[in-house]
Formats: C-alpha cells, structure tokens, sequence
C-alpha cells in the first residue's frame, strides 16, 4: 500500500497535497480498498465553503454511501468532474486520477498540523 | 459470529470479511464490479452455507407444507422444486423459502440465514400436523454456481447425473468427490446455474474443486456485495428490504407464488380481503434521471413534494450501470413511466417508475 510521503494526512482517510495556493484533496489508498469498487460521487459545487472535518462529498459503492470529510477549511475552487462518468478513478489511481476537489483559502498553519505520511501508515498498520 | 465451513477459505481468497445476519461472511475478494460482470459473463462461485435447510418429513410432511406455505406443495414432484413463503396471519410475509421435494414424505426448505431459527420456531409451532421438522441448518455447505458457464463447470464432477438436461427449478441428489450432494438448478442472480448443497465436513473440497476446474471458464470467487447487485438487477427480493413481516406478500409482488385455489393456508384470509379491497401500496422498479443513488429508506414523492413511498433497494448496478432500485409506492403513482421524486439526503432526484426486472439473460 502507498503512502506518498509529500502528501498529508487525516485519521479519516483524506490526502492533501499543496499545489500553489490551494490544496489537492483526495481519499487514500486504504479508504478506497475498504469501500470496494465506487460507483458514484456526489461532488459538491464549486464555491462552497467547508469547515474542517464537514461533509466534503459523498462516496458511494453498490453497498453503501460514505461521507468524506474536509481536511481543512476553505472553499471549494475545482472539482474533478471525470469523477463523474469515471468514479473507479479514486479507486485506481486514488493519489493522482482520483482526487476530488481543489480547496482555495486554506491555512498552511492548518496543512502543518495534518498527519506526515509516516504517521498516517502507522495509524492504518494497526 | 458464526462461520460457514468455507471461512478459511475466504481468508485465503483474500474475501474481505463483514457481519452479515450473525455470520461472518466475505463481501467481496477481487471487487464487487469484477465479481458482478464475471457471473454475468461467464461463471462466479458463492459461499451460501449461512442459508438455512430445514426437513419437514413423514407422511404428513406435504399437508403440513401446504397449511404454512402459501404456494402450492401438492403440485411439486420428486426432483421439483418451488420458490414460496412462510406467511402470518396477516399475510405478511415470514421468510421466503424454496421448498423441494425430495419424495412424498420428504421435503427441504432452503431458508434465510437471517430467518432461519425463527422459521424453524414458526413451522414448529404452526405444525398442524404430526410431520417431523428439523433444522438440519449445520449439517449442510451450501455453493452456488452462477453465470453462463456454470453448467459446464459442475456436470463433468458430478456422478449420478446429468446436470445438462437439469431443468430449471428441477433437482438431483447426486454425489461430488463421493460425497452425496443435493444440485438444483437455481439461484439468486438472474443468470443460469446451480446451488449446490454439501456435507459441511465436504465443503472445503467441493468449493476447491469448483474453482481449480472452473480456473478455465474464468470463475471468480463472490461475495455477498456482488450477489446483492445481481439480485437487485433481477428483481429477486430481499427479505428485510422488499419482504417483511408487515408487509403483505400481494404488497411485495409475490402474488405468483399464493395459491388461493389450495385449501387452507396461513395468512389465506387476509390476503383474500385485501386482493377483494385492492393494493394500497405496490412494490415498483425504477430508475432515476439526475445524478445520485437512493437507497433503502429514502422517502419517494410525487414531483409536487407529497411523500408517496419509501425505497426497499438501491443502488447503481454494473451492468444495468444505471442508478436504480424498487420501492413501495401508494397505488395511484404506480403506472409505468410516471414521474417520481426521491429524496436523496434531503435533495429531491428526479425518476421514474419502470417495469421488472432490469435485467433478464438472454435464453
């Protein structure tokens, strides 16, 4: 299983990575294999704005739908709409294909403070 | 938490493990999309051992069927067998069995893992006859084969029959690996096949019999994600979801299996009062339009906001690939393409009504 470690980390199974001023954000590796096969995002619109650990989006397989939540505040700046016609993307390629909205307005105090890939692998090794 | 004789095998398979009706079973292996297209399109193997056998015997064996099911146990034959239900008094339905009959006096009822000691409780205590009930549930594995191939997979291991002129619904006891063995051709996705039910001490070998020769037609090990999305896209109800005890079997689309033209049964005269009274509530497919997917206790409406029905299943569907399901829905919003809303965490996704099943194999 992949950690990549430039990328940070929630207990809840979200990346972020920073790409300029906003931040990536994605599910990891993990997250997806235990949610199996996705068949649908629900994605939110483009300029909404999230606390932390709100409802981000919603990610559904055959069986049941999972709320994934925001690692940062901010605002919602881009969402991979290929997510749309393609959510096997997350499931794929969850690091890179798969992330699921770009978030303008974050705090990189807060970024700071999100789990190393080092951490993040002990928490999901247990 | 109970374990079917093939749990160590679904470790091996790498089955992810979850608790299902009090058993730990595998939801999936490889995924539940590669699963779900391997039985559409060739064959997919099943551990359904958590499924309940009861034996109903002696020679009042098929009276007793015909007073606590509401299908008709008088037509069957040696080798035939029957989808039916056990019902209560109000015709709501207990559990949905298949009842075979084996000989005159000897008939097995294949029941849900969920319902299975309550049926066996009911069908002893509604017994209106001296016929011996027993739960023979531990005894017995229980593997289905389901997809195109799957015929051509079992025939060539089984001895004592030709599973190739089996028809469907129909039966043999035959022996695998020496070992005697009940096949009947049916099953719980909508494609071809068989359900196999073995010693639970021969379940391990049969099950890894069936994969290393199925390894050439391409079969896949299943789990209960896959078979769930079979099921719904065939339109073969769930207990729990479009079956319940308060929910009547006329309500649940199961008119097909009461047989009013048979003596006394269980649940006979309600159901005869409501069929005179007409539906209130009928159990509908449909698709929606708009993006989302709703499920099992989302509220279903009229496009002006009245709330008309509730889902009993949904999902999207790998090879419907639409989002879909059924729901309970007032009579009047019932005809084919009328236009329904369903409440979807409190957004309202267009949809609408469309006939059963969404899926059906090609003869």
């Amino acid at each position: 299983m992949e950690f990549p470690s430039e990328y940070k980390y929630t207990k809840d199974h979200e990346w972020v990575r920073v790409e300029g001023d906003v931040a990536v954000v994605g599910i990891t590796e993990f997250a997806q294999s235990e949610l199996g096969d996705l068949v649908f995002v629900d994605l939110p619109q483009v300029g909404k704005s999230v606390a932390t650990h709100q409802t981000l989006c919603v990610v559904e397989s055959t069986k049941a739908a999972s709320d994934v939540y925001s690692p940062l505040a901010g605002t919602v700046a881009e969402r991979n709409d290929a997510l749309a016609d393609d959510p096997g993307l997350i499931n794929r390629t969850p690091y890179t294909e798969g992330w699921i909205v770009k978030l303008s307005g974050v705090s990189h105090a807060e970024i700071a403070g999100l789990m190393s890939a080092e951490e993040y692998k002990n928490l999901v090794s247990k | 938490m109970k374990k079917t004789p093939l749990y160590d095998e679904h470790l091996r398979l790498n089955g992810k493990i979850v608790e299902f009706a009090g058993w730990q079973m595998p939801v999936q292996y490889s995924g539940v999309v590669a699963e779900h297209v391997a039985v559409r399109e060739r064959v997919g193997l099943f551990d359904v051992s958590h499924m309940g056998e009861i034996w109903v015997t002696g020679p009042n064996a098929e009276k007793a069927l015909e007073y606590m099911t509401c299908n008709k146990v008088s037509s069957l034959y040696d080798g035939k067998a029957h989808y039916s239900a056990i019902l209560n008094e109000r015709g709501g339905v207990v559990d949905d069995i298949i009842v075979y009959r084996c000989s005159q006096e000897r008939f097995l009822i294949c029941v849900n893992a969920s319902n299975a000691d309550k049926d066996f409780e009911w069908l002893t205590k509604h017994n209106p006859t001296d016929a011996t009930i027993v739960n023979a549930s531990a005894e017995y594995g229980q593997i289905a084969v389901q997809g195109p191939k799957a015929i051509e997979v079992v025939t060539p291991l089984v001895t004592g029959a030709d599973l190739s002129t089996l028809k469907y619904f129909h039966f043999v006891e035959c022996e695998i690996l020496n070992s005697p063995v009940i096949v009947a051709r049916t099953g719980y996705t909508g494609e071809d096949g068989v359900e196999i039910f073995v010693k639970a001490e021969k379940t391990v070998e049969v099950w890894r019999l069936l994969l290393d020769h199925g390894a050439v037609q391409g079969v896949l090990p299943c789990g209960l994600g896959a078979r769930d999305s079979l099921r719904l896209e065939a339109a073969l109800p769930l207990h729990g979801h479009e079956l319940a005890e308060d929910i009547t079997a006329l309500e649940s689309g199961l008119g097909w299996i009461v047989k009013f033209d048979k003596g006394d049964f269980i649940g006979k005269e309600a159901l005869l009062k409501q069929r005179e009274a007409g539906l209130a509530k009928k159990l509908v497919g449909f698709y929606l339009d708009e993006a989302g997917i709703a499920r099992q206790g989302d509220t279903v409406a009229t496009p002006d906001g009245t709330h008309v029905g509730v889902v009993a299943s949904g999902t999207k569907t790998p090879t419907v690939n639409k989002a879909l399901g059924m729901a309970f829905v007032e009579t009047p919003h019932t005809a084919l393409d009328t236009k329904l809303t369903f409440i979807v965490r409190g957004r309202a996704i267009a949809g609408h009504v469309v006939p059963l099943p969404f899926y059906k194999r090609s003869k």
